[in-house]
């Protein structure tokens, strides 16, 4: 969608235009579903924050302003529906609470080289399902950066704008959260690759 | 052999250097090192195909009755016909 297109959707919405809704939503709840679901790891959960999000943004999209687009605008919203059920979440839902809060730029530890695995490997059910695994227990901090700016290709400024931090905050979490995900898969490549050296 | 503190100097800014989005200085900076550091090669590497088997990822869905019960919540159930 252009500029100028995403412009009269918008001019549309704020005139209360019904099919300019439906236009929104079909463009953009698949987008704001796989934030929510990445957030909230539950389905029915993130179905609801797609509701919320698009009946919080229909009635706000009076005060809608051009500053980072329609989409990064509404991943807003979505983010902090998403938040606001997360901080209800009883601690105890975490499966794991990983040592790392994200904050500190950890020392990579796995140096084991498993970029020349075979690709029926890396590309297994089973390595797709640690990825998945590892995403799920993404320290929340990074995890929203990294949704946004790796699965959802936001630039570094519509992620900040989205998430209302930094452009700098993104660049660092981005990376952050990728040296995590590395650990976790070098972990899992190296116990596997030592199995078959076994086997 | 590298002294460590090179490759935690470096580390912050790999990231930068596998998104194209670092300085030509950096990236000259990068490379001379990883040219004589294994470690940081592997990390580099690895990292590298982290991002791609990320991006690689089936995308989740919301499935086809979660879309028309958004479409329903919406008060937009008319438009529902309107695509697959
Ligand atoms: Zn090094």
């Amino acid at each position: 969608m252009t500029d100028i297109d995403e412009r009269a959707l918008v001019e549309r919405l704020q005139a209360g235009d019904k099919s300019a809704c439906a236009q929104c939503v079909e463009l953009h709840s698949p987008g704001v579903y796989r934030l929510a679901l990445r957030l909230l790891n539950d389905e029915a959960e993130a179905e609801d924050v797609v509701q919320e999000t698009f009946l919080n943004a229909f009635r706000a999209i009076g005060s809608f302003q051009w500053r980072a687009g329609l989409n990064t605008w509404l991943y807003r919203i979505a983010y902090n529906a998403a938040l606001m059920r997360l901080r209800r979440k009883p601690l105890n839902v975490t499966v794991e609470l990983p040592s790392d809060d994200g904050e500190t730029l950890a020392t990579p530890r796995e140096l084991f080289d498993w970029c020349c695995l075979p690709e029926r490997d890396l590309e297994s059910a089973e390595a797709r399902a640690e990825l998945e695994h590892a995403i799920r227990a993404l320290p929340e901090k990074l995890r929203a950066v990294f949704v946004l700016r790796e699965l959802e290709d936001l630039s570094t400024e519509q992620a900040a704008e989205a998430l209302g931090i930094s452009p700098e905050n993104v660049k660092t979490r981005l990376h952050r959260a990728r040296l995590w995900l590395r650990e976790r898969l070098a972990g899992y490549f190296s116990e596997m690759a030592a199995a078959g050296k076994e086997a | 052999m590298h002294p460590a503190h090179d490759c935690q100097h470096l580390l912050g800014d790999l990231s930068l250097y596998l998104d194209g989005a670092a300085s030509a200085g950096l990236c000259a900076e990068i490379e001379r090192h990883l040219a004589d550091c294994e470690n940081c090669r592997v990390v580099v590497d690895t990292l590298r195909k982290t991002v791609h088997l990320v991006r690689d990822l089936p995308a989740p869905q919301l499935t086809t009755s979660a879309r028309e019960r958004l479409y329903k919540s919406l008060d937009l159930a008319e438009f529902l016909t309107a695509k697959p």
